[in-house]
């Protein structure tokens, strides 16, 4: 079973967010993302700085399998990155909710996340995908 | 509907994550295909390779058939056990299959082929049997694991059906009989061990043999990575029907001489080496970081190749990868990764082998 933590928010694309006090968000991909990934062996990050809109596709995991894109989970600018995963990409898969994030970003909209799943509405889709 | 080796319940009893692969039910990985890659490397591993075709040819015509066939020489085959790896050839010089020719006796060969092609070379091969006195047997009653790495022969030794000390005498790319059984020692990962033949009934008591022994279950993805960092190529991916040896790294596996001997695709292959126009076909070490994959454009001052085959070296921790490159090219080039040029280094392969690194990185 994928754990699927209460407090974060989720896209149906397998993305995680985190508030943070500041206002800012934290964003990674879920458990059940890792794990179908298979291990991570190259991660590509966004630029400090640069604007994504909601759904581009702004940074990619590279697997011993594939890669495959992570899109922007909502518009706004990308603030800061996770250099250690240049080193350690394995660490998306040992701890994706924890060293395994990928970018810090600050929201163009902060009502934005309403709109996202919650755990309860994530879990439901991962459900169906069994 | 998929089709199931004899082992596919012993698969998910040992947690394998199973995937289609060319229309088999098959382990990609038990768990970590990254730990199965380095246990091969450095100790031993098990792969399930039963997917894979058994060919046996009975009677007196095996040879003209193969000598008809087959890139490679079967005249090479000269003493009982001896094995030869060769491609089958369209008549444009296409790859039908690449496959391993195994001799035993005048009126006995054993060739492997891939799953992904069995079909049409069983047939390929009945056609051209036809007028021949020789029968194609497909023996679906077989089944076939590879025990891989530098402990595998030591650790399945005392297991197989073979006795130990003949199959431990056994030379590179040389096989042993006994029964249904044949051990042959041969690979597809670059390093020493064996590929097992024996009855599907007996499979599984083999597999939890070889695990009780400490050899670790390799799955797919690990089979992947090893045979690229050794530099084999993979059928369907390095070469196809529209790919001669010549242009697939595999010029080594056909032979010329005797000047007589018409295998089919004989007269392409002589017209392709004749205009001198053959691709490059080379090993790649991406020198920026990212992961080569197949069919990833790569730039040369000669024009424009592509990747083959491509992903990451767990033993080098750098990106490899075969690629096909316009004759002339240079050592330096720049794939297309999303849009981006990285600089590429050409290397002749393999990569590794027995463990060790062989390019400079």
């Amino acid at each position: 079973m994928s754990e699927v933590p209460l407090e974060l928010k989720y896209t149906s694309d397998h993305e995680w967010l985190r508030l943070e006090d500041d206002g800012s968000v934290v964003v990674g991909v879920t458990d059940h993302a890792q794990a179908a990934l298979g291990e991570l062996v190259f991660v590509e990050l966004p630029e400090a700085g640069s604007e994504v809109v909601q759904g581009d596709a702004c940074a990619v995991v590279e697997s011993v399998k594939a890669a495959s894109d992570v899109y922007a989970p909502v518009t706004g600018e990308i603030m800061g990155i996770n250099e250690n995963l240049g080193d350690a990409p394995e660490k998306v898969n040992q701890e994706p909710y924890g060293d395994g994030w990928l970018f810090r970003m600050r929201l163009a909209d902060p009502d934005a996340l309403d709109e996202l799943l919650d755990a309860e509405a994530y879990q439901a889709l991962l459900d169906e995908l069994d | 509907m998929s089709q199931r080796t004899p082992l596919y319940e012993q698969h998910l009893a040992d947690g394998a994550k199973i995937v289609d692969f060319s229309g088999w039910d098959m382990p990609l990985h038990y768990g970590s295909q990254v730990d199965e890659h380095h246990s091969v490397r450095r100790a031993a591993g098990v792969f399930d390779v039963s997917h894979m075709c058994v060919v046996d040819l009975r009677g007196s015509g095996g040879r003209a058939l193969l000598s008809r066939l087959i890139a490679n020489d079967p005249g090479k085959l000269r003493s009982p056990g001896r094995a030869l790896y060769t491609c089958m050839l369209n008549d444009r010089g296409g790859v039908i299959d690449d496959l391993i020719v195994y001799y035993f006796a005048d009126d006995f060969y054993r060739v492997v082929v891939n799953a992904g092609t069995r079909d049409k070379d069983v047939a390929w091969l009945r056609q051209h049997a036809e007028a021949l006195p020789v029968e194609v047997q497909e023996r679906r009653d077989l089944a076939m694991l590879a025990v891989q790495g530098p402990r595998a022969r030591e650790l399945a030794a005392p297991r197989v059906g073979v006795a130990a000390e003949a199959a431990l005498a056994l030379k590179p790319f040389t096989a042993a009989m006994d029964g249904d059984w044949m051990v042959a020692r041969t690979g597809y990962t670059g390093e020493d061990g064996w590929e097992l033949v024996l009855p599907a009934g007996e499979a599984r008591e083999l597999w939890q043999a070889l695990l009780a022994a400490g050899v670790r279950p390799c799955g797919l993805g690990a089979r992947d990575t090893l045979r690229l960092e050794a530099g084999l190529n993979l059928y369907g991916q390095d070469m196809d029907e529209e790919v001669s040896p010549l242009a697939c790294g595999l010029a080594w596996t056909i032979a010329w001489a005797p000047a007589d001997r018409d295998f089919i695709g004989r007269g392409a292959l002589e017209a392709e080496r004749a205009a001198g126009s053959s691709p490059r076909f080379v090993g790649l070490l991406l020198e920026d970081r990212g992961v080569l994959r197949a069919g990833y454009p790569v730039h040369t001052a000669h024009g424009e190749g592509i990747v083959t085959s491509g992903g990451f070296s767990p033993t080098l921790s750098r990106s490899i990868g075969l690629a096909r490159l316009p004759a002339g090219a240079g050592e330096q080039c720049e794939v297309e990764i999303r849009g981006r040029r990285l600089a590429a280094r050409v290397v002749s392969p393999p990569f590794v082998r027995h463990g060790e690194p062989r390019i400079a990185l």
